[in-house]
């Protein structure tokens, strides 16, 4: 079927506007892409961040993201100071906080901790977040599929205290 | 093709037509949706990590996804209305935009009241949430845009044009989560793989999902026949209906 040509040329007024304005974004995107990633990951601290590997200096704030390393979790018996590593494919770095931990958090769980560096490697918090993935199950299955005995969802939690 | 379409392009049999499929879609969505939010809340069994808080998800899921369909249709009207200038896809515009602004403001709301008790926060500015909360500007930009003129066709085709340029943003939501690191999790439903979540829940949620498509259709024929009334009110047919109508109310 023939178009009509006015409608032709609306049509290919209307895609190339669009995708004027969409390769535009683009653009702007991958230029920002660092800075819109919410988190450096701990190999990005201790290694450094995209081509030219910048690494984040003492005195900078940040977010990090990672998860807890197994057996890293420290508290204070008596404050609420508590210090835990994270990783994400090897290097490490130490998180200090004082404050209370979001219901998710445990060790092995993915975290996002915003706060300043005090040393290449610690970072002492604000703020902590807790990730979850995007599985979800009973907490049965996930006994059965992955040995995770780790929440009884019935049990009453802790007291959540404001901020 | 255009002689077997002709006659729907005329707003009386549009507004008869939409509104003879009205009920059944309003009625499957009230069965389907109230079935799966009974499912999905009472039935179903909570999850190992985030216990009973992960229901939210039978609200959050449907909401974000129609949110972005019905931006699609969206702007796939505007295309229609800008190319061949339909009227009538001009005043869908109007008919789509709120329930999609509606259903996205559900999204962010459900997500920050789920964020709180399990990530830590009401809201972060990462890449899925600031690109959500932008549609929720395009939505109320186009809406803002229809209305802004005293001609509607001007007003119409400005809200247009926003509507397809911001039809971008529609794969930054989808893909944020993959592009960027972000406090949100990957999607858990996509459509090439086993979705990573039981059964249990995972049946419960399409049904919602299900039952939101409906309800977005019912919302959208419901404002598009207001619509079609508020546009042709001076002609005789709206006239003649809308007296048949109130006849009809004093009768019952």
């Amino acid at each position: 079927m023939a178009m009509n040509p006015r409608r032709k040329k609306r049509l290919l007024w209307v895609v190339g506007m669009v995708a004027g304005v969409a390769a535009a974004l683009s653009v702007i995107l991958y230029a920002l892409s660092q800075n819109i990633d919410l988190f450096y990951t701990p190999s990005e601290v201790v290694e450094g961040k995209g081509k030219d590997a910048v690494k984040p200096t003492v005195g900078q704030r940040l977010r990090i993201g990672g998860m807890v390393v197994e057996g890293s979790v420290q508290r204070d018996p008596k404050t609420l100071e508590v210090s835990f590593r994270v990783t994400d494919t090897g290097p490490e770095v130490t998180i200090l906080y004082t404050g209370i931990l979001p219901d998710l958090f445990r060790e092995g769980q993915g975290i996002v901790a915003q706060g300043v560096m005090v040393e290449p490697t610690v970072m002492n918090a604000t703020e902590v977040l807790a990730k979850h993935d995007e599985e979800y199950m009973p907490p049965e299955l996930a006994e059965q599929m992955k040995g995770i005995k780790h929440v009884n969802p019935n049990q009453p939690k802790a007291f959540e205290g404001g901020e | 093709m255009w002689r077997w379409l002709h006659p729907y392009a005329k707003p009386e049999v549009v507004y008869h037509l939409l509104g003879r499929w009205l009920p059944w879609v309003a009625g499957a969505a009230a069965l389907i949706l109230g079935g799966g939010l009974v499912w999905g809340i009472l039935f179903a069994p909570a999850d190992y990590q985030q216990g009973d808080s992960y229901r939210i998800i039978f609200i959050h899921v449907p909401a974000a996804m129609f949110s972005m369909s019905v931006y699609v249709g969206l702007a796939i009207t505007a295309l229609i209305g800008r190319v061949w200038q339909l009227k009538m896809a001009d005043w869908a515009l109007a008919a789509i935009a709120p329930v999609g602004a509606v259903f996205t403001f559900i999204a962010l709301f459900t997500g920050a009241v789920w964020g709180k008790p399990m990530w830590g926060t009401w809201w972060e500015w990462d890449a899925r949430l600031t690109s959500q909360l932008i549609l929720l500007f395009l939505y109320i930009g186009v809406l803002a845009l229809y209305h802004a003129f005293s001609d509607n066709r001007t007003g119409a085709k400005a809200a247009g044009i926003l509507a397809l340029v911001g039809v971008i943003n529609i794969p930054i939501i989808r893909y944020s989560v993959e592009w960027w690191n972000t406090l949100h999790q990957g999607a858990t439903l996509t459509v090439f793989e086993r979705p990573p979540m039981a059964n249990s829940m995972l049946f419960p949620l399409l049904t919602c999902i299900l039952g939101f498509a409906f309800l977005a259709a019912a919302l959208i024929f419901h404002r598009m026949r207001n619509e079609i009334l508020r546009q042709e009110l001076h002609r005789p047919w709206v006239k003649a209906e809308l007296g048949e109508t109130s006849k009809q109310t004093e009768a019952v």
